[in-house]
C-alpha cells in the first residue's frame, strides 16, 4: 500500500477493492440462496467451491487479500481525514449537507468487519480444519450424505443470538453498501448521464442483498 | 432583533482560542451578516475591547473573501450564497449564533475568525493555468469553436471564487472540489488540453502537499458551495488524474 501515494490513487484503489468485493457478494448470495431452494444444488455448488484448485488456491487468496486490502485501506484513509483537521468544530452541522451514512462509514464498516470474524469462525475455519488439517476432502458426513447444507442449517436453527447478529450486521452491511458502492463509481471518474440510472441500481442492490442473507438466516431459523 | 453571539477569538496562529458571548441589539432583518460584525466591532471598540478580525472584502458575493463557519455550515444556513449574502431575517429574535472560522489544518487561523487560504494559491501556482504569449500577439479566444455544451461547464467550473467553503463543510477538509473546479475549466477547453497530464498530476500533489483530506464523497462541499460546483467536477478530476497517471 505503500505504493499508492497520492490521494486520488488510494481513493480508487478503495473503490476498486469495494466493487470487487461487491461482486463477491453477489455470488456469495447466489450460492446461498441456493440452500433455500435445493439443498442438494447448494451441496454440489459447495463441494466444487471447497475443493476446486482455482477457488482454493488462486481466488480464495485473492479474496482474503482483497477484504485485508479494503480494511486497512479504510483505516488509513480515516486516520488521514480526521488528521486533516486536528482542531474541531465546536459546532458541525453534518446534517445539513450531508447523510449520516456517507460521514459514518468506517462505522458501518467496523461492524461488518466484526461480523466477519464471526462469520469467518463459524464457517471458514471449520472449512480448513476439517479439509487442510485432517485431510477429509470428501465433503462426506458420517452418513455418507454432503454434510455442507446440514452444518449450515445447524448454524442457524434454535439459534437465535447468531440469527439476530447475523441480521444486525447485514443491517450494517446495508448501510455501508448505500454509499460505498455508488460512491465507488464516482470515485472511478463516472459521473454522466447514466448516473442516476447507476444509483437506482446500487441502491436496489444495497437493499436487496443483505435482506437476502439476512431472509436466508431467518428462513433456516424458522424451518428447522 | 437582539442575538447572542458565540465568537471564536484567538489572538493569533500559535495561540490558543476560544469562545466568547456577545450580545448585539437592534439588527435589522435587511442587514447582511458582515453588516451585523460591523454593529459587533462597533459595540466592541466603543467597550474598549479588541474588534473581531474576519474576512471580507467586496461583499457582492463575488471576491470570495468572506468566510466564517456559522451555526455549523460554511457561509451560515442559507444556500448558494457567501456569508457576506446571508440576510439576518434568517435569524429569529433572541437566536444564540455560533460563529467559527473555518476550520482546517491546512487553513491555519490567522487571527479570530480570518484563516490563510493561500493553500489554495499553491494549488493553483502548481498548474491552474496555460501557458500562452501574452505579448501582444495572443490569438483571439473566439477564433477557436468550442462546444456549448463544454463551453458551459468549463464556464460553471471557472465561477469557483475558492472561499474554501467546500473544505470547511467537508468532514475531511478535503479540497477536492476546489482542486477539480480549477482543473476542469482548463480541461474541458483546447487551450488547456496541451498542459492537461502535467497540470492534473502537479495540482493533486500539491493538494496532498497541503495537507488536505481525502474525498469521500459525502457531497457536502456541493450543497455547500456558494457558486454550486458541481460533483460531476470531482469525477473529471479523478478520470483526469487516472488518464495522466496511465500516460506517465
Amino acid at each position: 500500500m505503500g505504493g499508492i501515494k497520492t490521494s486520488i490513487a488510494r481513493k480508487v484503489a478503495m473503490a476498486l477493492s469495494g466493487l470487487f468485493l461487491v461482486l463477491f457478494l453477489l455470488q456469495h448470495f447466489t450460492i446461498n440462496f441456493t440452500s433455500v431452494v435445493s439443498p442438494d444444488t447448494f451441496n454440489e455448488i459447495s463441494h466444487f467451491m471447497g475443493t476446486n484448485f482455482v477457488v482454493q488456491a488462486i481466488l480464495q487468496p485473492i479474496l482474503i487479500f482483497g477484504v485485508i486490502f479494503h480494511f486497512v485501506m479504510g483505516f488509513i484513509l480515516e486516520a488521514q481525514n480526521r488528521s486533516a483537521r486536528s482542531v474541531k468544530y465546536g459546532m458541525f452541522s453534518g446534517n445539513a449537507n450531508s447523510s449520516w451514512l456517507s460521514r459514518n462509514m468506517l462505522i458501518s464498516g467496523a461492524v461488518v468487519l466484526a461480523f466477519l470474524g464471526l462469520h469467518f469462525y463459524d464457517f471458514w475455519v471449520h472449512e480448513m480444519q476439517v479439509k487442510y488439517l485432517e485431510g477429509d476432502m470428501s465433503g462426506l458426513s458420517p452418513s455418507g450424505e454432503f454434510r455442507y447444507y446440514e452444518e449450515t442449517v445447524a448454524k442457524f436453527a434454535g439459534q437465535p443470538i447468531r440469527v439476530g447478529l447475523y441480521v444486525l450486521a447485514f443491517v450494517f452491511l446495508m448501510m455501508h453498501l448505500l454509499h460505498g458502492f455508488a460512491s465507488s463509481f464516482q470515485t472511478m471518474g463516472v459521473n454522466n448521464k447514466y448516473s442516476p440510472a447507476i444509483k437506482k441500481f446500487t441502491k436496489a442492490f444495497a437493499i436487496v442483498i443483505p435482506l437476502g442473507f439476512a431472509f436466508i438466516a431467518i428462513f433456516h431459523f424458522i424451518n428447522n | 432583533m437582539k442575538l447572542n453571539l458565540k465568537v471564536w477569538r484567538q489572538e493569533n496562529k500559535d495561540a490558543k482560542g476560544k469562545f466568547e458571548n456577545y450580545i448585539v441589539d437592534d439588527i435589522h432583518g435587511d442587514m447582511s451578516f458582515l453588516e451585523m460584525m460591523d454593529v459587533l466591532n462597533n459595540q466592541l471598540v466603543q467597550e474598549g475591547i479588541e474588534p473581531v478580525e474576519f474576512d471580507h472584502d467586496c461583499r457582492e458575493g463575488i471576491c470570495g473573501m468572506c468566510s466564517m463557519q456559522i451555526n455549523g455550515e460554511p457561509h451560515g444556513p442559507d444556500r448558494r450564497i457567501t456569508t457576506c449574502q446571508l440576510h439576518m431575517r434568517k435569524f429569529k429574535d433572541g437566536d444564540t449564533i455560533t460563529i467559527e472560522p473555518f476550520r482546517a489544518n491546512a487553513f491555519p487561523v490567522v487571527k479570530d475568525l480570518a484563516v490563510d487560504r493561500s493553500a489554495f494559491d499553491r494549488i493553483q501556482h502548481a498548474g491552474g493555468y496555460i501557458s500562452v504569449n501574452t505579448s501582444g500577439n495572443t490569438q483571439d479566444a473566439n477564433s477557436i469553436p468550442i462546444e456549448k455544451e463544454n463551453a458551459d461547464m468549463a464556464f460553471n467550473a471557472a465561477t469557483c471564487i475558492g472561499c474554501g467553503a467546500c473544505v470547511a463543510a467537508c468532514k475531511n477538509a478535503s479540497a477536492m472540489l476546489f482542486t477539480s473546479a480549477k482543473v476542469s475549466q482548463y480541461a474541458l477547453l483546447p487551450q488547456g488540453k496541451v498542459e492537461a497530464t502535467e497540470r492534473v498530476l502537479n495540482m493533486v500533489a500539491q493538494m496532498d502537499k497541503e495537507g488536505f483530506g481525502n474525498c469521500t464523497n459525502t457531497g457536502a462541499c456541493e450543497i455547500e458551495c456558494p457558486k454550486g460546483i458541481s460533483l460531476e467536477n470531482i469525477a473529471r478530476l479523478n478520470r483526469e488524474y487516472l488518464a495522466a497517471s496511465l500516460k506517465g
